[in-house]
C-alpha cells in the first residue's frame, strides 16, 4: 500500500480522455442514427408486408418497389427531371416576382395597405382549384405546372421580404437620415441586406410549395412529370410504380431543399449566429 | 447672432394637434465646440430635443437654427450614437464605420477611388477608442462595450460638426461606462466637435459637459442650467472631489423638484 497520494495531475489527466471518448461515442451514434432509423423503417415495412401477407396492389413491400424502380428506371428519371424543371421554372418566377412585390410592399405603406387584403385573399384560394382554369386558358402542357408552382409559392416570399424591410430599427434609420440618406439609400444599404435572411427562410418554404404545385398540375394537366406518371400508373393499377414514383418525389424534394439551404448558409451566414441554431 | 445650435421657443408634439406636447417653449443654445449635456426625468422629451436638433422632426412652433441655417430637413452633418449600438450584423466593424461615408458628400463620390485613405482613417479612429485591429471582426463578435465604441467611430468618421449622443452608455456596466466617458472626453478634446449628450446619469453629465441643462417632466422645458467649471482635462478621480459632488447634488435637487411637480 502506498502512502504517497497521487499528484493532482494524476487525478485530472485520466478524466479528460474518458470524457472525450464518451463524447466521441455519442457523436458517432448521432452520425449513424439517421441511417439506422431509415433502414429500420424500410425493414419494418418489408417485414410487416410479408408477415401480414399484404397484397402488393394494396401496399407493396420495399423490395417490390425496388423491383419496379429498376424496371421503370428510365421513366422515373425522365419524369423526375421534368418535374424538377417545372418546379424550378415556377419557383424562379415566384422569386423574381415575390422579391419585387415584397420590396414595393416594404417600401411603401400605401402599397402595403392597399394590396395586402387582396394578397391574403388570393393566397387563401387552394391552388388545386385554379388548375382547371389554367387548363382552360393554356391547355394541357408545361404552362399549367409552371404557373401553379409560381402561384402557390410567391406569397411567402412577398410576406418575408416585406417583413424584413418594415422591421428596420428606427435608430439606424435616424442615423442614416441624419446623414442625409435618401429613402433609396436606406433601402439599398439597410433594407435589402436585412431582409435577406427572411427571404432565404421563405425560399425553403416556397420551393417545397412550388414542388407541390407542379406535381398537382402535372397529374391533371400534363403528359409528362412524376405527377402524370402517378396518375397513369394508378389508372393501370400499377401500385408498385406509384410507390416508386412517390419515393422518387421524396428524394427529389429532399435534394431541392438541401440545395436551397446550402445557398442560404452561403448568403446569410451572419444571421445564423445563435447558440440555439449551432447546438 | 444665433448660437451654433439655437433652439428657440420650440414646442413639439407627436400624434396630431391634440397630442400633449413632448416639449413646450424650449430654448437651448449650444456654442460651437461646446459639450452640452441634457438631463431630466424620464419622458421629459430629451430624445425629442435630439430629433429636433438634427432635423429628423420639425417643431410645431418656434425656430431651430443649426450652424447658421434654419433646420428644414435632416441636417446632413450630424453624427449620432444611441443606447443601442445599431451596427449592421452583415458588415464587418470596419465596413460599419465606413457606412456614413457611403452617404455623405463629398466622401460618397470619393470613397471608391480613395478607399485606402478612408480605411486608414477608420483604423485610426478604432485605435483611438481602443479597438485597434478589431475592424475585421463582425459586430456580434464584440462585447457590448466594444460595439458601443465602434458605434462612436461610426458617428465620427465623416468628421461631423455636431455629435448627438442619446444615452450612449445606458446599457453598459459601470466600469465600461467610465472607460467610455474617458474615450468621449478625449475625442471631444482632440476634435473640438460640438457635442449634445442626452443622459439620465448626472455624474456622467457633470464629468463630461461644459454645461448641463436640466429639463422638466413632460412637457419638457428647461428648468435650470449649470455651468461646469471644473478644469480640463478631467480625471476620473475628480468624480470623488467635493466640487464635483456638489454640482451633482445641486442638479439632483432640480431633477427631484421636476419629478415632484409632475
Amino acid at each position: 500500500m502506498s502512502a504517497i497520494p497521487p499528484s493532482p495531475s494524476e487525478f485530472v489527466a485520466p478524466a479528460v480522455p474518458a470524457v472525450s471518448a464518451a463524447t466521441r461515442r455519442r457523436n458517432r451514434q448521432l452520425a449513424l442514427a439517421p441511417w439506422v432509423f431509415t433502414l429500420g423503417f424500410f425493414l419494418l415495412w418489408e417485414v410487416a408486408c410479408r408477415a401480414l401477407k399484404v397484397p402488393s396492389y394494396f401496399l407493396p413491400a420495399p423490395s417490390v418497389i425496388a423491383q419496379a424502380s429498376a424496371q421503370y428506371w428510365w421513366q422515373l428519371v425522365f419524369h423526375s427531371f421534368h418535374t424538377l424543371w417545372m418546379t424550378l421554372a415556377g419557383f424562379g418566377l415566384a422569386v423574381a416576382f415575390g422579391i419585387l412585390l415584397g420590396l414595393a410592399l416594404g417600401a411603401s405603406r400605401l402599397v402595403r395597405a392597399g394590396s395586402y387584403p387582396l394578397l391574403v385573399g388570393f393566397n387563401a384560394i387552394p391552388k388545386v382549384a385554379v388548375v382547371p382554369i389554367l387548363i382552360l386558358w393554356f391547355g394541357v402542357g408545361w404552362v399549367p405546372p409552371v404557373l401553379t408552382a409560381f402561384l402557390i409559392s410567391f406569397f411567402p416570399i412577398v410576406v418575408n421580404v416585406a417583413t424584413g424591410l418594415s422591421t428596420i430599427e428606427p435608430e439606424i434609420e435616424d442615423v442614416m437620415r441624419a446623414l442625409g440618406a435618401s429613402k433609396r439609400d436606406i433601402m439599398v444599404k439597410i433594407g435589402i441586406p436585412r431582409s435577406l435572411p427572411y427571404l432565404f427562410g421563405s425560399l425553403k418554404v416556397a420551393i417545397t410549395l412550388a414542388y407541390v404545385g407542379s406535381v398537382i398540375a402535372e397529374s391533371n394537366a400534363s403528359r409528362n412529370g412524376i405527377g402524370n406518371l402517378i396518375a397513369r400508373a394508378s389508372a393501370d393499377f400499377n401500385v408498385p410504380l406509384v410507390f416508386a414514383a412517390l419515393i422518387a418525389l421524396a428524394i427529389l424534394g429532399v435534394v431541392i431543399y438541401v440545395l436551397t439551404e446550402m445557398l442560404e448558409n452561403r448568403m446569410t451566414g451572419w444571421a445564423q449566429r445563435s447558440q440555439l441554431a449551432a447546438g | 447672432m444665433p448660437a451654433f445650435v439655437d433652439i428657440h421657443a420650440v414646442t413639439h408634439a407627436y400624434g396630431g394637434v391634440e397630442g400633449l406636447p413632448a416639449v413646450e417653449d424650449l430654448t437651448v443654445r449650444v456654442e460651437e465646440g461646446e459639450f452640452a449635456a441634457v438631463v431630466g426625468p424620464s419622458g421629459c422629451g430629451k430624445s425629442t430635443l435630439m430629433k429636433l436638433a438634427t432635423g429628423l422632426q420639425f417643431p410645431r412652433a418656434g425656430t431651430i437654427v443649426v450652424d447658421g441655417r434654419q433646420v428644414s430637413q435632416p441636417v446632413r452633418m450630424a453624427g449620432m450614437a444611441f443606447q443601442n449600438p445599431t451596427l449592421l450584423p452583415w458588415r464587418t466593424t470596419l465596413d460599419n464605420i465606413l457606412l456614413p461615408l457611403e452617404i455623405v458628400e463629398p466622401h460618397r463620390s470619393r470613397l471608391r477611388r480613395h478607399k485606402a485613405e478612408y480605411v486608414e482613417k477608420a483604423q485610426g479612429l478604432l485605435a483611438q477608442v481602443g479597438l485597434k485591429g478589431m475592424g475585421d471582426k463582425f459586430p456580434w463578435q464584440l462585447s457590448g462595450g466594444m460595439q458601443q465604441r465602434a458605434s462612436l467611430c461610426r458617428a465620427l468618421i465623416h468628421e461631423p460638426k455636431l455629435l448627438m449622443l442619446d444615452e450612449p452608455f445606458g446599457a453598459l456596466d459601470a466600469f465600461t461606462r467610465e472607460e467610455l466617458w474617458c474615450v468621449i472626453r478625449d475625442l471631444h478634446a482632440a476634435r473640438r466637435v460640438t457635442v449634445i449628450l442626452v443622459t439620465h446619469d448626472l455624474r456622467e453629465a457633470v464629468f463630461l459637459a461644459d454645461r448641463v441643462v436640466c429639463m422638466s417632466a413632460r412637457p419638457g422645458r428647461v428648468i435650470a442650467e449649470r455651468k461646469v467649471d471644473l478644469p480640463r482635462p478631467r480625471d476620473l478621480e475628480i468624480t470623488y472631489s467635493a466640487p464635483f459632488v456638489d454640482i451633482v447634488h445641486e442638479l439632483r435637487g432640480h431633477i427631484a423638484n421636476a419629478r415632484k411637480a409632475a
